[in-house]
């Protein structure tokens, strides 16, 4: 199938040019203002953003094990319906993505849905903090990150052999930080509103804590890690000087953690439950600002699927998590203000790099992310309407779950198309 | 806030003349329970669940006796000893005890925040916060100020409503013990700062909430001198059966610390009023004797229980909007 993306704003790393974009065999072919194609499927792309596909290097797919919440086929949906043409399953299903079948299993299901579903694997066996995982096995099945999340590896002696062992194979690992000693268990952050609440508190300390540790680590090992849906100014402030050093670190935010602050925990509404917790209006706020600033590799979902029961339980009882596939890039556009490069360095380039899927990856069918849209480049890319303005409705998601926090949200900025290896998996807002 | 057709579900920015209007009416329901015939009419027709998610005799006793002595029919459920374990929905059980017609529920829930959700669940029905998790327990503040306006008054020979808040201004309530995992202690703040009282609260460092800012209250220093300092001590019970007792580095040594002890007893002011919400470990946070003191007015307080009640479920449902 050929493509002609017409009309269109194409943003580069660094500026953005008029230019349509012609796609056959799912390659980008053509680049440049004026283009014709007699036989290609037109895509209007007037008054929007053309760009490299979105990657989201941290998604829970719940597959295999909770597919009740989702599936890797439904979550693949939700992630094409939110721009995305890749996306990086987390390894906290049941079982745990520690083990080569496993692996293979949820490549395998990967491959069936329209997008590139990635694997990262667990860094410990069962994510129990204890003995490795096969991180050598799961690499040479493509497998570019890895992380215990939904907790971090606790004991720094692991954490250290995890580094030193993974620091030769070329890959990278991921952390949740929290101490789980310090957060105690807690289920909002800990401050002036827990202590009102009667709800147990996790001490942004509890995550800074476990940055500035690892930060130490990486600097003995000379390994690299990438953290994870970093929450608090000061956990910034830690990864900005540590990059100054030299040292070999990455990171994240959600945008949960850039559009919410901790107030919206007043209403005990667990929809508003997550693990870093909805920190102050200071530390949002900073984090909003840090956006554009070169600082943050990527806005990354924590995409965490949960069942409706789940969630009408009472909220120090209720999972931790929300979904994010389907709104963060117009949240994270409206974060941004009008600003396009940053918007595509924050949702493709960036997580491309971390995860290591700038480049295609055949033994997995792979394609090559978050580069830049020329010619020869696989053809994964999205068209976004930055100034289409429309509302959260849990009852329109494309996720299997929907405990969104953004229902009833007004939103600004909308994908229109989503492509993936040159084919058109969403036109004109909708799946094909 | 006003309480009248209202849910209670927080003491924490009701206003003063809320908290008197129930005060006041909990007052005329006090002489009914001075009656041989001890019940009203005012209820009658009107079906209150109680919903206990937590095991509590006292407080749910209190309760059903208050709903009964106003005519209204009863559904009592106690979950805790129930088929209903953590993680089935919240929503689920109550809209399923809802199917039986109800104008009020009672709700007392382990976890902080359940009435509010409940109330969510269940917009047609009156929902009472029977004490949920750390976060608040709104009848006990209000019969413990209930309590203390009644003793006060009589002191002075006028009656509680005719004292007002008067007898509140200026008077010096100290409040002792596990504050941080209390929600009696948020509740009895929130109250007793709104009638005009000053506050202190006295703990270790570990049992104190980790913020207080924004709190109406102020750590007080020596613990000792706070006692002789207070009009009021409220004790609170350490709930050491839920791992209160690893905040502090023994039973005994918070006792010698923060214990209502024999020789700290003798500090007390001789008006004193002690009180404690009940079930107390006798010595632990209170001497066994100083519990049964004159100035320990901790029967009362469970007496009391019952009027305020029955002034929050008249107020609450006698009024009740009807939804549209």
């Amino acid at each position: 199938m050929n493509l002609l993306i017409r009309g269109g704003t194409v943003v580069g790393p660094d500026a953005v040019f008029r230019a349509d974009v012609l796609v056959e065999s799912g390659v980008i072919v053509g680049v440049g203002e004026g283009l014709s194609s007699a036989n290609s499927t037109v895509v209007d792309a007037t008054g929007c953003w053309v760009g490299p596909a979105f990657v989201d290097i941290h998604t829970h797919l719940r597959e295999p094990g909770r597919e009740a919440a989702e599936t890797i086929e439904s979550g693949a949906r939700a992630a094409a319906i939110g721009g995305f043409g890749a996306v990086v399953a987390m390894p906290n299903t049941e079982p745990a993505l520690d083990n080569v079948p496993v692996v293979s299993y949820v490549l395998a299901q990967g491959a069936k849905t329209p997008i590139d579903v990635a694997v990262a694997g667990a860094i410990t066996m069962g994510r129990k903090g204890e003995s490795l995982a096969p991180l050598a096995e799961l690499a040479a099945l493509g497998v570019r990150l890895f992380t215990d999340d939904g907790t971090g590896v606790q004991n720094p002696l692991v954490m250290r052999r995890a580094l030193e062992y993974a620091g030769p194979l070329g890959i990278r690992l991921a952390q949740h930080c929290e101490d789980e000693h310090l957060a105690n268990g807690g289920v909002m952050n800990e401050g002036v509103l827990s202590a009102r609440l009667g709800l147990a508190g996790r001490s942004s300390v509890a995550e800074e804590i476990m940055v500035q540790r690892d930060i130490a680590l990486v600097r003995l090992t000379g390994s690299r890690v990438h953290f994870l849906h970093l929450s608090t100014a000061t956990s910034l402030a830690m990864v900005r000087a540590a990059r100054a050093e030299g040292l070999d670190v990455t990171c994240e935010v959600a945008p949960h953690h850039f559009t919410l602050s901790e107030d919206a925990c007043s209403t005990f509404d667990p929809q508003f439950k997550v693990h870093p917790p909805l920190r102050p209006e200071s530390d949002r706020s900073a984090l909003q600002a840090a956006l554009a600033s070169g600082d943050i590799d990527a806005v990354a979902t924590d995409h965490a699927p949960h069942t409706p029961e789940l969630k009408d339980l009472a909220f120090d009882e209720a999972p931790a998590g929300m979904l994010g596939l389907e709104h963060v890039a117009a949240l994270t556009n409206e974060a941004l203000g009008e600003n396009p490069v940053a918007l595509f360095h924050l949702l493709s380039r960036g997580p491309a790099r971390v995860a290591q899927l700038r480049a295609n990856d055949h033994r997995v069918g792979l394609s090559a992310h978050g580069g830049v849209v020329m010619v020869g480049e696989d053809a994964n890319l999205v068209v976004f309407d930055p100034s289409a303005t429309w509302t959260g409705d849990r009852a329109t998601l494309h996720s299997r779950a929907t405990n969104t926090p953004y229902h009833g949200r007004a939103l600004v900025g909308q994908v229109r198309s989503t492509i993936v290896k040159g084919r058109l998996v969403v036109h004109e807002g909708a799946l094909q | 806030m006003n309480m009248r057709g209202a849910n209670l579900l927080t003491l924490e920015g009701m206003s003063r003349d809320s908290l008197l209007d129930v005060l006041d009416t909990a007052e005329s329901f006090f002489e009914v329970n001075q009656r041989t015939v001890k019940k009203v009419p005012a209820l009658k027709g009107r079906v209150v669940a109680s919903l206990f998610f937590e095991e509590s005799t006292r407080t749910r006793l209190s309760f059903e006796t208050a709903a009964k002595r106003l005519g209204a029919d009863v559904v009592s459920l106690a979950v805790a000893s129930s088929s209903v374990k953590k993680g089935e929905s919240l929503r689920d059980t109550i809209t399923t005890i809802d199917a039986l017609g109800l104008d009020a529920v009672v709700l007392r829930h382990r976890s902080s925040g359940a009435a509010l959700q409940v109330s969510r669940y269940v917009p047609h029905v009156r929902v009472i916060n029977a004490g949920d998790g750390q976060h608040q327990h709104p009848t006990q503040g209000l019969l413990d100020a209930f309590t203390v306006r009644q003793i006060l008054a009589e002191r002075h020979g006028v009656t509680g409503s005719e004292s007002g808040s008067s007898l509140f201004e200026g008077l010096r309530v100290l409040i002792v013990g596990d504050i941080r995992h209390s929600r009696v202690a948020r509740s009895d703040i929130a109250a007793y700062s709104a009638l005009g009282a000053e506050v202190r609260v006295a703990a270790p460092g570990t049992l104190l909430p980790n913020s207080l800012e924004g709190w109406p209250v102020t750590v007080a220093k020596d613990f000792d001198e706070a006692l002789a300092w207070a009009d009021v001590v409220g004790l609170l019970r350490l709930q050491h059966e839920r791992g209160s007792g690893s905040y502090v580095p023994s039973l005994s040594e918070f006792t010698t610390t923060f214990g209502l002890t024999r020789a700290r007893a003798s500090l007390l002011k001789p008006e004193v009023i002690v009180m404690h919400p009940g079930p107390m470990n006798r010595g632990v946070e209170i001497d066994s004797l100083v519990a049964d003191l004159p100035q320990s007015v901790i029967t009362r307080q469970v007496a009391n229980g019952v009027p305020v009640r029955m002034a929050v479920l008249y107020l609450s449902l006698a009024e009740k909007k009807e939804i549209a």
